[in-house]
């Protein structure tokens, strides 16, 4: 019970921070509405590629987007971390006997509603630019969930960063090297059969194109359910895995002091 | 008597080669103030987030409450209440919500913490700015924030890292209160470290004094000031000084430990009244004037100078010097 307890009173401790400054959620959802407007515009005669069957190209962009959002808001998680080590509260916290565990799944956690927002907004406002979404709410929200997951693992590894590294620079660092190539090297943007067979093959192993695979069966095309289960099982293994290492860093942490 | 901490040997080194702790053993009894006395650098805060579970040493043992903190680091954070140099609270955070989310880490839940984090709130002044966020509290509010909550549940051994560094006198009075308080109402021991020697003389019961990773010397305060036998001469000279000065008393019997300070000249002797005229003859004879002179049993300062081997400000100026 307690570290169930204890993990819902870090993640209050950020809920309580958002509700305090709400406009916080407003500029994070400044960069995806420009994606949404800009890559919607820009790549919408990829519609009508022969060999493209997406339908509109906003229906195909949506979940590409949203996924993409996911992981670039749970990629600023750890920032939090480093202001508790330069603040102090980060000491204060590891000399008391809290589970370890219950610091990055309570931070995780309230990324996770953040991001859940976040999405939230911006499935509502590619509906109003016309995205159909054939899944109905159920499979929207199948898109969301994944998306989620996707940020909860993003945000453990986020986390575990920053408490190695205990720099902002390198957390920008790797938030800005890796969203872009992880968004390429998906079907984010572009449908899979009108890639490079290399970058089909990397696809495969990237989770960006897990969540975006099966986010998209579910919200805009026929919901395919083995591939919701599989990428869903997978997604779910990998923030359990960087949910662990988030963990181990604060050993890690401590061992370098 | 209980020992509530008892530590051997600890040795801690950073990379590349920086020894933080050579084998520094200390013991507290329990129920009293100890006071760990040292300049910038010397090891005191190495020596609390060791003792405190934050950081393992390289080698050396240490029992805190009677729980051997590297078998059971655990239940030794249970027995422990510790108030960092640094602010631990939440700034974004409410004092209130800043003790809940401390009395949950610790296992305190529902109607008792409550009514814990009302207490405390109330002993400490933090009544009517409970829930205000943090960050909007005065330097000394902060203090007794972070005293709160390294006290919300009931350690046994209480740490402080230099509670009083930075605070106005007025807050820095207040805290001693509130840690003379503690050590007599309720019995607590309580580890303070401090480069303020004023702090450690008013506050500590035992004392050590720490330089270089290690302890120099060990006693209460009255005993190493009377160790040292004799009392302290302090001249005023009317000029700042060159060597002349120093050199002119380095023919008086009976002074040692002569250091020259801008216009300050400080001097040891076992018997004071029977030195001054002599001091001053030799000043005379050598054409220095001076202002004003004053005789002084001796402080804390001499008992530093006498066991480290330079006096108290130069060491820590000399670190400060290195870590710049």
């Amino acid at each position: 019970m307690t570290p169930l307890r204890q993990t819902w009173q870090v993640s209050l401790r950020g809920i309580r921070t958002l509700m305090r400054q709400p406009a916080y959620l407003g500029i994070t959802l400044a960069q995806p509405i420009i994606w949404l407007l800009l890559f919607g515009a820009l790549f919408k005669a990829i519609a009508r590629i022969p060999g493209f069957h997406g339908g509109s190209y906003i229906n195909f962009l949506t979940p590409g987007i949203v996924v993409m959002l996911a992981i670039s808001s749970a990629g600023w998680t750890g920032m939090g971390f480093i202001d508790d080590i330069n603040r102090g509260v980060m000491d204060r916290m590891l000399v008391s006997p809290v589970w370890r565990g219950a610091l990055n799944a309570g931070s995780v956690i309230y990324a996770t509603i953040t991001i859940v927002i976040q999405t939230t907004v911006i499935v509502l406002l590619a509906w109003a630019l016309g995205a159909d979404y054939k899944g109905g709410i159920g499979g929207v929200l199948i898109l969301v969930l994944l998306a989620g997951l996707l940020g909860a693992a993003f945000a453990s590894l986020s986390n575990g960063l920053a408490v190695l590294a205990r720099q902002r620079e390198t957390l920008i660092g790797a938030v800005t090297a890796v969203i872009l190539p992880l968004t390429f090297l998906s079907s984010a943007l572009m449908q899979q059969s009108l890639e490079p067979s290399w970058i089909r093959t990397v696809a495969k192993f990237n989770p960006v194109n897990w969540a975006v695979e099966a986010g998209r069966s579910a919200a805009m095309q026929t919901i395919n359910w083995g591939l919701i289960g599989s990428r869903f099982g997978l997604l779910a293994a990998l923030a359990a895995l960087c949910a662990v290492f988030a963990t181990r860093a604060f050993a890690s942490y401590q061992r370098s002091l | 008597m209980d020992l509530a901490i008892d530590a051997n040997e600890l040795v801690k080194t950073y990379p590349p080669d920086v020894r933080a702790l050579d084998e520094l053993s200390l013991s507290v009894q329990a129920g009293t103030i100890f006071g760990l006395l040292g300049p910038n650098g010397a090891g005191k805060s190495t020596t609390v987030r060791i003792l405190t579970t934050l950081s393992q040493p390289d080698s050396g043992s240490a029992r805190v409450a009677g729980i051997d903190f590297l078998a059971d680091p655990v239940g030794a954070r249970r027995a422990i209440g510790v108030v960092g140099q640094k602010h631990g609270s939440d700034p974004e955070a409410t004092g209130r919500e800043n003790l809940v989310l401390q009395g949950e880490f610790h296992g305190i839940a529902g109607a008792q913490l409550r009514e814990r984090v009302a207490d405390s709130l109330e002993r400490l002044g933090l009544a009517d700015a409970a829930d205000r966020q943090a960050k909007t509290y005065s330097g000394g509010m902060q203090r007794r924030l972070d005293v709160a909550m390294g006290l919300l549940h009931r350690p046994q051994v209480l740490f402080l890292d230099e509670p009083t560094t930075g605070l106005d006198p007025e807050a820095r009075a207040a805290m001693w209160q509130e840690i003379e308080r503690l050590a007599g109402e309720e019995q607590m021991t309580i580890l303070l470290t401090t480069h303020y020697l004023e702090e450690a003389d008013r506050l500590a019961s035992q004392l050590a004094i720490v330089d270089r990773g290690r302890i120099v010397v060990e006693g209460s305060p009255a005993q190493l000031k009377s160790d040292l036998h004799g009392d302290t001469i302090q001249i005023e000279l009317a000029d700042a000084q060159d060597a002349t000065a120093r050199a002119a008393l380095d023919r008086v019997s009976d002074l040692t430990d002569v250091t020259l300070d801008g216009r300050t000249l400080r001097g040891h002797t076992r018997d004071g009244g029977a030195a001054i005229p002599a001091v001053l003859a030799a000043l005379d004879a050598h054409g220095v004037k001076v202002a004003a002179v004053t005789l002084a049993r001796p402080s804390l300062d001499d008992v530093y100078l006498q066991h480290a081997g330079r006096t108290f400000h130069r060491a820590d100026t000399a670190h400060e010097e290195v870590t710049a």
